[in-house]
């Protein structure tokens, strides 16, 4: 990397820096969902966010859901925010706005029965979200550097190729990002079973690797549980069909994601690293809730390698498409930012990490993603048990 | 035909393979050693590098991805017909 990493983005009042400056209109529960979509189509430049939670679950699960729906706004990507809560949920409004009552964000709420309905929540709504937009605007800029940095890491529809090319760039990219002061997360522990032995590796200290194997054991022993024999199969089939076989071989070319830095936290699914380097986070292997963990603790940007291509963002955070293969990057280059295919070709790891992070940087800088011109914004959190 | 096989590390007994392979083709590692297919083999999948008895473990990455279910010869095709991970 030639030229300094250094960027203007938005200093927090918590004092972590956003590379995007959005106004989120966050609806608090499933119910809320329709009035959140209508004032996402009535400003487009709002980050509408609706889901399936808020409601109807037991109590690890509702705290999952507040935490990371509260990290959602906390994100330093968020300046602002409009929750939508419906009236009678669990997760309400209010409850949230209490629980990001230290964030020191312009926070405001919408009560669709306090309202009197859809129209009426949705004109609210609107005026307070074209209020935060105007504030957000106003906002000074200020100078960042890699220090300021997190980034996750994250691999959806893998192939044979994933683990030659796109992740092994990756790894060079985040031990790039790691030694200029920034953070990376490698999460995804579904897709750590059968790979613990080089993890284990780098674990900065016995109470790290302690903590790694116990967090994979669990994981895999709940594969074991819930699946049965099946368990080592936890591959989507588009996986089997590309050439992997188990899931020691895609885990293997998972983990090169991570590079080669010691690793020197295992955190909880959404929780904030108090590190600074490589950390781990405990979350699934699904790609969609994996990333809402990551964007919860504060990631401002994900690094996302696809073999078999999928178009999947994340609200408000710019995720970066990287293919392990040309023929896929040919086909859905729409969708995917960089190709690690070139490697097959005869370029090295090394140069496709310098590209990798050439090109997060520009994203830092402002750049748009493929995923974010297509507005592939999808959002879902990890849960544990059964709804009710 | 000469077909790129990417091993991803020098322990690994298997290599991926960059193209479709025929029946007969030759394989060739960056190091220059080849092995020949004794059967089609799926751009994307694996091919024998050496002989793998039935039980032996599959290296792939310098680590065991799992075992051989059957015996596997050296250029033959290597999936879930014939490597199964940890039961």
């Amino acid at each position: 990397m030639r030229e300094e990493f250094v960027f203007q983005g938005w200093r927090r009042p918590d004092g972590r820096m956003g590379i995007r400056n959005h106004c989120l209109v966050l609806a608090t529960v499933a119910c809320a969902a329709g009035v959140v979509r209508e004032v996402g189509r009535r400003l487009p430049t709002v980050v509408a966010v609706e889901h399936a939670h808020g409601c109807g679950r037991g109590g690890p699960d509702l705290g999952l859901q507040i935490k990371t729906l509260a990290g959602l706004v906390q994100n330093p990507n968020v300046g602002a925010a409009v929750l939508v809560g419906l009236g009678c949920e669990v997760v309400s409004a209010a409850l949230l706005k209490g629980a990001l009552a230290r964030s020191g964000k312009p926070v405001e709420t919408v009560v669709i029965q306090q309202a009197g309905g859809s129209r009426k929540a949705a004109d609210q709504a609107e005026a307070l979200a074209r209020r935060l937009l105007g504030e957000l605007e106003d906002l000074p800029r200020e100078s960042g550097a890699a220090a300021d940095l997190m980034v996750g890491l994250e691999c959806g529809g893998s192939d044979t190729f994933s683990g030659l090319t796109a992740n092994p760039a990756v790894g060079e990219a985040a031990d790039r990002l790691v030694e200029l002061g920034g953070t990376v997360i490698l999460a995804e522990t579904t897709e750590m079973i059968g790979a613990l032995g080089p993890l284990l590796k780098l674990a900065e200290s016995e109470e790290v690797a302690a903590r790694l194997k116990a967090k994979v054991e669990r994981q895999e022993a709940r594969a074991r549980e819930i699946l049965g024999p099946l368990a080592d199969a936890v591959l989507a089939p588009g996986n089997v069909e590309s050439g992997l076989t188990t899931i020691a071989e895609k885990s293997l070319g998972c983990i090169a994601k991570g590079g080669s830095s010691p690793i020197l936290e295992v955190v909880d699914y959404g929780d904030r690293p108090s590190r600074k380097g490589l950390v781990v986070m405990d979350t699934p292997g699904y790609d969609i809730e994996s990333m809402a963990g990551m964007a919860a603790a504060g990631t401002q940007a994900i690094l996302f390698t696809t073999g078999r291509g999928t178009p999947a963002g994340f609200p408000a955070v710019p995720v970066i498409k990287i293919s392990s293969n040309s023929e896929l990057f040919e086909a859905m280059s729409d969708d995917i930012d960089l190709d690690a295919g070139t490697i097959l070709a005869g370029k090295t790891t090394r140069q496709v990490g310098d590209e990798i992070l050439d090109l997060l940087l520009r994203v830092v800088r402002g750049q748009e993603t493929r995923a974010e011109i297509n507005g592939q914004a999808v959002f879902a959190i990890a849960q544990e048990g059964p709804a009710f | 035909m000469a077909v790129l096989g990417i091993r991803a590390h020098v322990r690994d007994n298997v290599a991926v393979v960059a193209a479709d392979v025929q029946a007969g083709d030759v394989v060739r590692l960056a190091d220059g050693s080849e092995v020949q297919a004794v059967e089609a083999i799926p751009r994307g999948s694996k091919v024998a590098l050496d002989p793998i008895a039935c039980g032996e473990a599959v290296v792939r990455y310098g680590e065991e991805i799992g075992r051989a279910t059957k015996d596997i010869a050296a250029g033959e095709y290597v999936h879930t017909h014939n490597l199964a991970g940890k039961r």
